[in-house]
């Protein structure tokens, strides 16, 4: 039987559910919408009446403000809001509808609950979690619209209207175990293409013949989990055969070459950014301070003399474009399984996030067909990773957000952790003989590429469950997984351990398993319901698991440890020296693949890249009109850089995430008189005992793309060390990741970009003795629609290349603000100013064209940001700002407001190339490698010593009013009072 | 007795279970991480401790609501044991998530006629990470002692304190019962929480009477959602970089005083 209850607020609380529903429908273009709504849950199981009640009042609802209506499935109790909690005329006829996951689908709070009830000795075998509301007022066609666009995402979630009509919960049917044989031998060229698309295992002609070769020689067909094995291990997201394969490269090679140069490559990624950080560890000898470098889940370097650091930033973009609360969920929870599962397990101690998104503001009517308004993929990427990010207990504290129209339909979320781990525990070695434990949550068929699920159970029509584009995390599954391993690691209970992402088992143990070999025994592993095959078992990519390898005498304390927190933890297999990857299900053999066949079988992937930069115009309008931007309008341009969503404030995020949870933060996002400036980097102590810190920022400039990929790769990496420079890290101790997300790369002219974006980070970081430590690239960022008169339309994103950044401080107490402190000090630019305003800020707001894109002079910069770092470490700063969007205007404004100090600025000193001596320059130039820093008057001597050897200029004075005020040549450019800048600067996002 | 010995009580999802012990070392305690599942099994675990404090964190995840499940258990199979330690003249601290827990475990306050009050949604709607000051009313609870201002981190999504009616909330007020109260922001005269209208984000969640924690009668239990462990180093404070904050953080003096409390 089946119980409802049904939670509503009582009269004079808060409506929460209605209240959302509101404003998301006002959102979407629905305002005013007339609802009233209630939270609640479907109870299965012999329950009395008085069981019912009690598990409402006792745990379900808050009987202080919540109010509760209890009742089995069809009772007429259940089809009308009581009286009170109805709004207005909702109700009165008004149309029911029921919204809640699909069967299948991660449903934590269900599970929570029903492990709760069990706890009240109530029989409940079954809960599922549901929101039911009332609409009045829409016609049928609106309501069908309002429910897809606003009440419901029908990739996870299902809309019943009317009352509720269903016999049970529980989803699963028996397995009838059948092996299955693919004949792929005698298939000709064009009927392994059709077999590779239809089986959706994706694998390039050259790869299905190799397959078909090796079955050939072997005398057999191919059973289905060896194709999925071998199509997961040789895919594009596991093995990265694109950018780790041979390309011929016609373009520039160096920062202004020719652009008819060539280059062959064996391997692009290991000839370009591996061969960069292998140059400079060879440079540094003794001294260098990477330990594994793109080798493991994650990049290790040195942080002390107990402890290492580990740091990796991932991609989850597609799942994100459909579902994008649970895409954004399962990207922070992949991300943070990469430094668990590196070494012996780090310890996750902070988050970084970067999106991007289009316009929030866009029209819903103008949006393709199948695309989700972008203001609701960003709130729901946000409470991704706000809701998995808060309940791990690592906070997250780095991110930046950009917006263009063409991440319409592909948005991009990256996600990235850095953990803390013990030197000795830094490398692993699965032993012969080493049983292969499975921890953490159930495999279900989550991910698993377009599987269907009849769900008679639930509606009598066949639903069809998430695919591998849409699953929904359960963090504190994750957390219990984390400290169920720290534990294990620290008493030493197993000899490897590695996460369970893209191809589940199948990746993880087949790469665990490469040099042994290893036998599974799929039957074992624990399901979330019945039904799986051992091919699904195989390849399911359910979330919040870890592979250990487990030496068999420390097997019963591990499943001891695990018990004892309340996690599962199953012996699948076993490695074993056989070099074979032998899968069984209860004794029949399904698989049987020599490791050397599946890691080194795949035929090389060749292709050819080029690229040609454009030529470089002047600044112009859309007609080619020259544009003739002077000093007049600088005010107004300043205050619409500030206004533009990508430099404008990001608080409405920020707050949501627990940025100070472990208690390691010392530089947090915001900063400032009243905690609300953008601060360049986030400095943790990840050692509450130590005052040794670390420095987390990030780069990236998509805008610059469209000149020349190059110089976009440097300033990024530019940026993203400026950013960690500014609050105080030493520049020789920072490592970079690189995340190249790019269009179609089978395309040569996408792949040319990403190849000249490549060739600027080998440059850049030898140069800069930058070392790239780990990476991961996102192709194929396109998306495609019919449009009205039924052409194909593809959006391509623009090359979108993410450096993030990890710095060190040896002493948290040297670390700066941006924020202004004190009236009388001096100001000062450091680094030079050339004319760069191609792909500004400018440029946005005033809709131009043309102009030169920013480049690094490399030497220069690695002399200014050992000067910068000198000046700060020997305690001469009081703030110090990197010069970004919108260039020294920007920088300024938000320094002033942050600090509340008014400051007056004369461009003269500014040190500038010959082409940029005009304001306009001087104030929006986007040239790398600036900074602005506050001295106070009786260090000026002192700093301007130190950065003897380096472009610097004094430009101003903190006067202490409440205006900023900036003079050329004996003009006033622009004065305007704090309070108005920092509104313009917060207002879009103050959501 | 010269170092009181603290149990922090964790359960799936408590995440500041580590800086919270860290925090009670620092002020002199021993103190251990300890599983609900091992208190379950041996509720005599108790006996060892001085100190009991339930952490922030999200136990159960928040499912179902903030601190639900986890008071639960409590409620249903330590009750009795809890309240013995209390009365044998012991502390219990509950922090954010552990306030939540305290409050829905009965611990708090007297339910004979069913709960009196509870922690609910911010008005705003989410989850907010933001410093709050903090006025200390009333000489009730152990913790808060000599305690005349703090400013703090408040990071939560259900921390709006709501009493069943006016009447207990008028109370519990006048009893003492509610000793910390969000103070405005911008307030720099020496405020202790008389003003009631703390506007948002001063007072991050609209909690009736601004409270930002809730004792009993005892004084000796004490929830609250403000995080001390997270302002026990100067640089923890947002604008040391300015010169502000002391020498130690605020939130020090709450675990001092518990330590103090057995000297």
């Amino acid at each position: 039987m089946l119980w409802e209850v049904d939670i509503y607020p009582r009269a004079g609380q808060t409506d929460r559910t209605s209240g959302d529903l509101r404003g998301e429908a006002a959102d979407m273009g629905w305002p005013d919408l007339n609802v009233t709504a209630a939270h609640g849950y479907l109870l299965e199981g012999r329950l009395t009446p008085d069981d019912a009640e009690r598990v409402a009042r006792a745990l379900l609802a808050d009987n202080v403000v919540e109010q509760t209506v209890v009742a089995p499935l069809g009772d007429a109790r259940l089809a009308a809001p009581p009286k009170e909690a109805a709004a207005e005329t909702a109700g009165e006829g008004a149309t029911l509808l029921h919204v809640m996951p699909k069967p299948g689908v991660m449903d934590p709070v269900a599970q929570s609950a029903l492990a709760a009830i069990a706890d009240l000795e109530v029989p409940v075998t079954a809960v599922r979690t549901m929101r039911k509301m009332w609409i009045a007022g829409l016609a049928d066609a609106d309501l069908d619209k309002l429910a897809a666009k606003v009440l419901s995402n029908d990739a996870i979630e299902q809309v019943i209207r009317g009352p509720l009509d269903l016999e049970r919960l529980e989803v699963g049917t028996p397995y009838a175990f059948e092996l299955v044989h693919v004949p792929i031998r005698e298939l000709d060229t064009d009927a392994l293409n059709r077999l590779s698309h239809e089986a959706q295992l994706y694998l390039q002609p050259a790869e299905m013949q190799a397959i078909a070769a090796y079955y050939r020689e072997l005398g057999r067909d191919p059973t289905d989990v060896e194709l999925e094995t071998l199509a997961q291990t040789w895919s594009e997201h596991c093995s990265h055969k694109t950018l780790a394969g041979r390309i011929a490269y016609e373009g520039p090679l160096g920062a202004g070459d020719s652009p008819r140069d060539e280059r062959q490559f064996e391997n692009m990624l290991k000839e370009t950014i591996f061969a960069a950080t292998q140059a400079i560890r060879q440079q540094l000898g003794d001294d260098d301070w990477c330990v594994s470098v793109f080798e493991d889940n994650a990049g290790i370097v040195r942080f002390d003399e107990e402890d290492n650091v580990v740091f990796k930033v991932e991609t989850h973009n597609h799942p994100s474009a459909i579902e994008p609360y649970g895409g954004a969920n399962t990207g922070i929870g992949g991300v943070i399984r990469d430094p668990l599962g590196t070494g012996l397990g780090a310890k996750p101690i902070a988050n970084t996030d970067v999106f991007c998104f289009a316009l929030p503001d866009v029209a819903a009517d103008r949006l393709p067909p199948g695309v989700l308004h972008p203001r609701r993929v960003m709130k729901g990427v946000v409470a991704g990773v706000r809701d998995y990010g808060n309940r791990m207990g690592i906070p997250t504290v780095n991110g930046a957000v950009y917006f263009d129209e063409r991440y319409l339909g592909n948005p991009l979320v990256y996600c990235g952790n850095v953990g803390i781990l013990p030197r000795d525990k830094s490398h692993k070695e699965p032993q012969p003989g080493d049983l292969i434990v499975a921890v953490g949550g159930r495999t279900g068929r989550d991910g698993i590429h377009g599987a269907t699920f009849s769900s008679v159970e639930l509606t009598h029509e066949s639903e069809s469950i998430s695919g591998s584009a849409v699953q929904i995390g359960n963090a504190i599954t994750e957390k219990m997984v984390l400290d169920v391993v720290l534990a294990a690691r620290d008493q030493g209970l197993y000899s490897a351990i590695t996460d369970c992402g893209a191809g589940g088992f199948s990746s993880a143990v087949g790469e665990m398993g490469e040099k042994i070999g290893a036998e599974v025994w799929l039957e074992r592993a624990p399901v979330k319901y019945a039904g799986l095959s051992y091919t699904e078992i195989w390849i399911s990519e359910a979330q919040e698991r870890m592979v250990l390898s487990v030496p068999p005498e420390k097997w019963e304390a591990l499943s001891q440890l695990a018990a004892s927190e309340g996690v599962e933890a199953t012996v699948i297999g076993k490695f074993v020296p056989t070099g074979r990857l032998q899968l069984k299900y209860n004794d029949h053999e399904v698989a049987d693949l020599a490791m050397k066949f599946l890691h080194d079988g795949r035929p090389p992937v060749v292709r050819q890249a080029i690229y040609t930069p454009p030529s470089e115009g002047q600044l112009a309008d859309r007609q080619g009109t020259p544009a003739a931007v002077d000093g007049d309008d600088a005010g107004e341009i300043l205050l619409d850089i500030l206004g533009s969503p990508n430099v404008a404030s990001k608080h409405w995020i920020i707050r949501q995430y627990d940025h100070e949870v472990q208690g390691g933060s010392v530089i947090k996002p915001l900063v400032g008189v009243a905690n609300d400036g953008p601060s360049d980097a986030a400095v943790v102590r990840p050692k509450l005992v130590s005052r040794r810190g670390l420095v987390i920022a990030c780069g990236m400039n998509p805008r610059y793309a469209a000149f020349d990929t190059y110089h976009m790769a440097a300033s990024a990496i530019d940026e993203a060390l400026r950013n960690c420079v500014a609050v105080g890290a030493n520049p020789s101790r920072i490592a970079i990741l690189d995340n190249f997300c790019w269009g179609d790369c089978e395309r040569s002219e996408t792949l040319g970009a990403l190849v000249r974006a490549a060739l600027a980070c080998y440059d850049v970081a030898t140069g800069m003795t930058t070392p790239f430590i780990s990476g991961k690239d996102s192709l194929n960022n396109e998306f495609s629609y019919v449009d009205e008169d039924g052409r194909k339309r593809t959006i391509a994103i623009p090359s979108t290349l993410l450096i993030s950044a990890l710095g060190q401080v040896a002493d948290v107490k040297r670390c700066v603000t941006m924020d202004l402190k004190q009236s009388g000090s001096l100001l000062y630019q450091v680094g030079t100013t050339h004319q760069e305003l191609g792909g500004s800020h400018l440029a946005l707001v005033r809709d131009l064209d043309g102009g030169s894109v920013p480049k690094v002079d490399v030497p220069l910069a690695k002399q200014i940001l050992a000067a910068v770092h000198r000046a700060i470490d020997g305690g001469l700063v009081r703030a110090c700002h990197d010069l970004s969007e919108g260039g020294l205007a920007v920088a300024l404004a938000e320094m002033a407001f942050a600090g509340n100090l008014g400051t007056t600025v004369d461009l003269a000193q500014v040190p500038r190339s010959a082409n940029a001596a005009d304001a306009t320059s001087l104030l929006f130039s986007e040239s790398n490698t600036r900074f602005v820093c506050e001295v106070e008057e009786q260090h000026a001597a002192a700093f301007e010593a130190a950065l003897a050897d380096v472009p610097h200029g004094r430009i101003g004075k903190v006067d202490g009013g409440d205006r900023l005020k900036i003079a050329h040549d004996g003009e006033t450019l622009l004065d305007i009072d704090l309070a108005t800048l920092k509104r313009r600067w917060q207002a879009p996002f103050d959501w | 007795m010269p170092q009181p010995r603290v149990l922090i009580l964790r359960a799936p999802g408590t995440n500041c279970d580590v800086e919270t012990a860290f925090a009670f070392e620092t002020a002199g305690a021993i103190a251990e991480r300890v599983h609900i599942g091992r208190v379950l099994e041996r509720a005599d675990v108790l006996a060892d401790y001085q100190i009991l404090c339930i952490p922030g964190g999200f136990s159960y995840g928040d499912d179902v609501a903030a601190g639900r499940i986890f008071g639960n258990q409590i409620r249903h199979h330590l009750a009795e044991r809890m309240q013995a330690f209390r009365d044998e003249g012991k502390l219990i601290l509950g922090i954010c998530n552990g306030f939540q827990v305290l409050i829905k475990s009965g611990l708090l306050l007297d339910e004979a006629d069913g709960p009196q009050a509870t922690l609910t949604w911010n008005d705003s709607g989410q989850f907010e990470d933001r410093w709050v000051r903090l006025g200390v009313r009333g000489e009730l609870s152990v913790f808060l002692k000599g305690i005349d201002q703090m400013y703090l981190p408040v990071a939560h999504a259900e921390g709006k304190l709501v009493t069943r009616d006016e009447v207990t909330l008028a109370r519990l007020d006048a009893a003492g019962q509610l000793p910390l109260r969000y103070l405005p922001l911008d307030n720099s005269a020496n405020g202790t929480g008389d003003q009631v209208e703390v506007p948002f984000p001063d007072n991050p969640n609209g909690s009736q009477l601004a409270a930002a924690a809730m004792c009993d009668e005892s004084g000796r239990v004490l929830g609250l959602m403000p995080h001390p462990e997270r302002h026990i180093d100067p640089v923890q404070h947002p604008r040391w970089t300015r010169g502000e904050g002391g020498e130690q953080g605020d939130g020090l003096a709450v675990f001092q005083n518990a330590v103090g409390y057995f000297a």
